[in-house]
């Protein structure tokens, strides 16, 4: 083929099957002899359990099995913490191994929220185990809950578990604290803000659901399940929670319905529906309902922020310091104390060079869901904590904030930059994109904009977001001395068949970005075949090379040069092949069109098919090379890689309502070479969306016992197709040099700076009634009650 | 006991008729998935809100997680699988592949149904329009732009796409 087909916006093959409803998810699927578990879940956010009495719901029609922590103990060990905030003391619940604990699969003695998984139930069907789930009578003593990190924290608050003293998982920093707080002391123009960055709830459409079989012969578990890291769950399963061989552990992913970060952790239905197979010796399956999800599925956000930061009189920001109180719920998700601390304390100074700044992190336990990744997670509020500071600061200083923004960015010429938080910033122009982003959204005429949407009744806003987000987790290396307990890297495999197609299997598993698509094409490119004859396989532990998961947009930027690198070591078997057969040195053979040839030599050319079969045979090949094309390559990359942009929100507010309507969104994103433009499109545009819906509707809402106010859809607003307008796009595309695709995260990077960039909006349109900053979600009663305060407060001070 | 009632009916699925016998609280969903099992028709919430267990109902855009099974009683039911062309894709799900219009899938198919009814019974839907006519699908990956750019490249109409 003579087209390029890296970077060419194919049509995902995917779609098709899935446009027919044809692709299995998890709860499709119905091995013979399935029974179905449900749990019974904590109705107290924190409460001792004095008994639990299972003898009606035992008699009650189809009911099999019904287990309760009890009946766990010496069967399933607690689930592991695998991300322990680096370089600090910190402490967890208990793990037999002596690792950090995150609780055991059903609550042991005591309940720590609602939702909390308190027995399970299995039955013949689905109904008759929840009928039964219901029948279980628990008797509780309730206990006094905490909510928020500043209750949990306070003297003589009540205490989550007996291994963490004052509820504090750890107090983690990073940065200079002296000479912050010097900058600070000496500084023109100290502007400070105080801030909730809210807790919110991913929301995939799938629920998550899990199907355990167990084959007695053999002595082999299967799972089926969501998830988005098969591998790293059956290294986790096995080794740390069942206590089996990791060969005895078979883990499948099927189609995933979204994960947005949700998906990569351990929960308790993974290990039980494995444990109940085996016990009775049927495929057991659950299925989350909606109510579950919203109140078991890990949690996003949820920092409450006190911060300064401090410049000169011409806009130059010389320090930055946030203290910021993380609320990790319950119990410590699998990686959810790195996402509060580190993920977010790294990441606070933005695309700003700025000389001093220093961040602390309280990690703590609160008697509320557990907090994990939500897309972007720890960066977004980051972002959003670093570009409300440059606005109210450039507020302060009485300048236009895309100025100030100007003033303090790194400069290319800077590139690798050191953020002095921990992050080595890799490549790019953030300028460029800023500028880009002004002039799309015809930023120099903005006030006659202002004036005209006055005169319909509305109170326009423009907001800038700026942004840079750590991604592509890996280095191994250097995720350990972040305390991560796990490897970094990625993993492909390729076969040549003898009749010339490809396979390739890949390590990651998507939860919806066309992988099958798109890895393909990078093999199509360098072996110069049609991109159909590449099948892709992945997502099963027993078929595809190990891998790490897909999180942190690790997929493309880390697995896709994995598939590069085993492409080429292909390509260079290939070759050398060639050359010995055509009698010329290898240099001198191509790959194109479907053929391996020298270049105007037209007696020395074979197709790629005729290679793969002589390889196949291995009649004449090279002394010394093996037969036969089975290439498995790992890439762990040099360092994290860095997309960045700039993106512009647009808004009207009703000046009687307050209702807040994003009339524009303009955004423009590096992430690198783009593979395929229509996939990495879609990416950034469901992110940006997911980043709007927190801004302006998205809030989980805990009452004072616990009880999650939002734990279904009809109470947890997400956006729908009128709340947004079509989006303005526009792209660079900066390699990173630290993989040889120049790849950057694409899946996340987008909802980043979103956030920021509307409520940005809504504060330059509420200027004039004085607000200063409004919490998210911008609703309208939010945003009404922000304008009539300010009204209020100005007209008693006349 | 309540829970040993039964209760028989007969409807239309894909212009198959069907006979079955179901407990009263049987959701029409549940039918469709656990007992015909035709698993393109999802489940996403138990309220209604989201969509993806969308089916047409006597041709009209249902939720099906929202309806008894028993209230189905002598209407034609058509989900995704009978919607779906013998073999490759309708224009409307051709349009939406154009423009990428799915990414985990999972709502697919109750769009794919809403849209169907949206477009019965207006040819040519505004970009508002199309946007109000999905109120009713949440969609978590696609921020609606690809599939909205679909709907109107379809009836003829120039979309949103604002070119890279």
């Amino acid at each position: 083929m003579s087209e390029r087909v890296f970077g060419a916006g194919l049509k995902p093959r995917e779609d098709p099957a899935l446009l027919r409803g044809e692709r299995q998810y998890t709860a499709d699927i119905a091995l013979p002899g399935t029974v179905h578990m449900e749990f019974l879940r904590s109705e107290h956010g924190h409460a001792t359990i004095r008994g639990i009495d299972v003898t009606e719901a035992q008699a009650m029609p189809g009911v099999l099995r019904i287990v309760t922590g009890a009946d766990l103990e010496g069967h399933l060990m607690p689930l592991p913490c695998i991300w322990v905030p680096g370089g600090v003391e910190s402490h967890f619940p208990p793990h037999p191994y002596g690792l950090p604990g995150a609780g055991t699969a059903l609550a042991t003695g005591r309940v720590r929220f609602i939702g909390e998984p308190v027995a399970a139930v299995v039955a013949e069907t689905r109904a008759q185990a929840a009928d039964a789930a219901r029948a279980i009578r628990v008797d509780y003593e309730v206990l006094p809950a905490v909510i928020t990190p500043e209750q949990a924290l306070a003297d003589g608050a009540p205490q989550l578990h007996d291994a963490v003293p004052g509820n504090l998982n750890a107090r983690w920093t990073c940065g200079d604290a002296d000479g912050t707080e010097a900058a600070l002391a000496e500084a023109e123009v100290v502007v400070k803000l105080d801030l909730h960055n809210r807790r919110t709830i991913n929301s995939p459409l799938e629920p998550r659901a899990a199907v355990g079989d167990y084959d007695p012969l053999t002595g082999e578990y299967t799972l089926y399940a969501t998830t988005q890291s098969p591998h790293n769950h059956r290294f986790l399963l096995s080794a740390l929670v069942l206590g089996i061989p990791f060969n005895k552990l078979r883990v499948v992913a099927p189609e995933i319905g979204g994960s947005f970060g949700t998906k990569g952790y351990l929960y308790p239905d993974m290990p039980l529906v494995l444990f109940l197979a085996k016990e009775l010796g049927r495929p057991v399956k659950w299925q989350d309902s909606r109510e579950g999800l919203m109140c078991s599925t890990v949690q996003g956000r949820d920092h409450r922020q006190y911060a300064s930061i401090a410049g000169t009189r011409d806009g130059k920001i010389t320090a930055l310091k946030c203290t910021s109180y993380a609320n990790l719920g319950a119990y410590p998700s699998t990686i959810g104390p790195g996402v509060a601390t580190a993920l977010m304390g790294r990441s606070i100074t933005g695309t700003y060079d700025i000389e001093h700044a220093f961040c602390e992190v309280f990690a703590t336990f609160t008697n509320t869901v557990p907090l994990g990744a939500q897309r972007g997670s720890g960066r977004a509020e980051a972002t959003f904590l670093i570009e409300r500071l440059v606005d109210r600061f450039a507020a302060t200083i009485g300048m236009d904030p895309a100025e100030v923004r100007r003033r303090n960015m790194v400069r290319p010429e800077q590139q690798p930059f050191d953020n002095r938080m921990g992050w080595l910033y890799d490549s790019g122009d953030y300028g460029a994109a800023l500028e880009r982003a002004l002039e799309m959204a015809g930023y120099a005429d903005r006030e006659a904009a202002k004036r005209a949407a006055r005169a319909r009744g509305k109170l326009l806003g423009v907001g800038i977001s700026t942004f840079v987000a750590v991604c592509g987790v890996g280095p191994s290396p250097r995720i350990a001395k972040e305390g991560m307990l796990g490897g970094s890297w990625e993993s492909a495999n390729i076969r040549v068949h003898p009749t010339g197609e490809v396979t390739l299997t890949i390590g990651v598993t998507g939860t919806g970005q066309s992988h099958e698509t798109t890895f393909a094409q990078i093999v199509a490119q360098e072996f110069g075949v049609a991109v159909d004859s590449v099948q892709v396989l992945h997502s099963d532990t027993t078929k595809a090379p190990y891998g790490q998961g897909t999180y942190g947009s690790r997929s493309y930027s880390v697995g896709g040069p994995a598939v590069q690198i085993a492409a080429r070591q292909v390509t260079d078997k290939m070759r050398l092949a060639a050359a010995h057969m055509f009698g010329v040195d290898d240099s001198a053979v191509v790959f194109r069109d479907g053929s391996v040839l020298v270049e105007g030599d037209p007696e020395k050319t074979k197709t790629f098919q005729d290679m793969a079969m002589a390889l196949w045979y291995g009649w004449d090949l090279p002394p010394g090379m093996e037969p036969a094309i089975d290439v498995t390559t790992t890439f762990d990359p040099a360092d994290f890689n860095y997309p960045y942009g700039a993106h512009i929100a647009v808004v009207e507010v009703d000046e009687v309502t307050g209702d807040v309507e994003l009339v524009r969104y303009i955004a423009v994103n590096d992430v690198g070479p783009v593979g395929n433009p229509l996939v990495v499109d879609g990416q950034i545009e469901g992110s940006i969306v997911h980043g709007v819906g927190q801004a302006l509707m998205e809030v989980a809402q805990y009452d004072q016992t616990g009880a999650l106010l939002t734990a279904n859809l009809d109470r947890y607003a997400i956006p729908r197709a009128a709340d947004v307008p079509f989006f303005e796009l526009d792209r660079m595309e900066t390699p990173t040099p630290h993989n040889p695709l120049g790849a950057k995260g694409a899946g996340e990077a987008a909802t980043v700076p979103t956030a920021a960039a509307v409520t940005n909006a809504v504060c330059d349109a509420l200027a004039e009634f004085g607000v200063q900053h409004i919490d998210m979600p911008l609703t309208a009663e939010t945003v009404w009650r922000a304008m009539n305060a300010a009204t209020t407060s100005r007209s008693e001070a006349q | 006991m309540l829970w040993e009632v039964r209760m028989r009916i007969s409807l239309s699925v894909n212009n198959r008729s069907v006979e079955s016998t179901v407990e009263p609280r049987t959701l029409l969903v549940d039918l469709i998935r656990d007992d015909l099992k035709l698993t393109g028709t999802k489940v996403g919430c138990d309220t209604g809100q989201c969509g993806t267990c969308t089916v047409l109902l006597d041709g009209r855009a249902v939720k099906s997680c929202s309806m008894l099974a028993v209230q189905a009683e002598g209407t034609r039911v058509t989900t995704i699988e009978g919607a779906n062309a013998e073999t490759g894709l309708t224009d409307l799900q051709e349009a939406l592949w154009a423009e990428h219009g799915v990414q985990c899938g999972y709502c697919t198919p109750g769009m794919v149904l809403a849209l169907q009814d949206l477009l019965a019974t207006n040819k040519a839907p505004t970009e508002q329009e199309i946007r109000c006519g999905l109120a009713g699908n949440l969609c978590r990956c696609t921020g609606y732009q690809s599939v909205v750019r679909a709907t109107l490249a379809l009836t003829g109409q120039n979309g949103g796409r604002n070119d890279v």
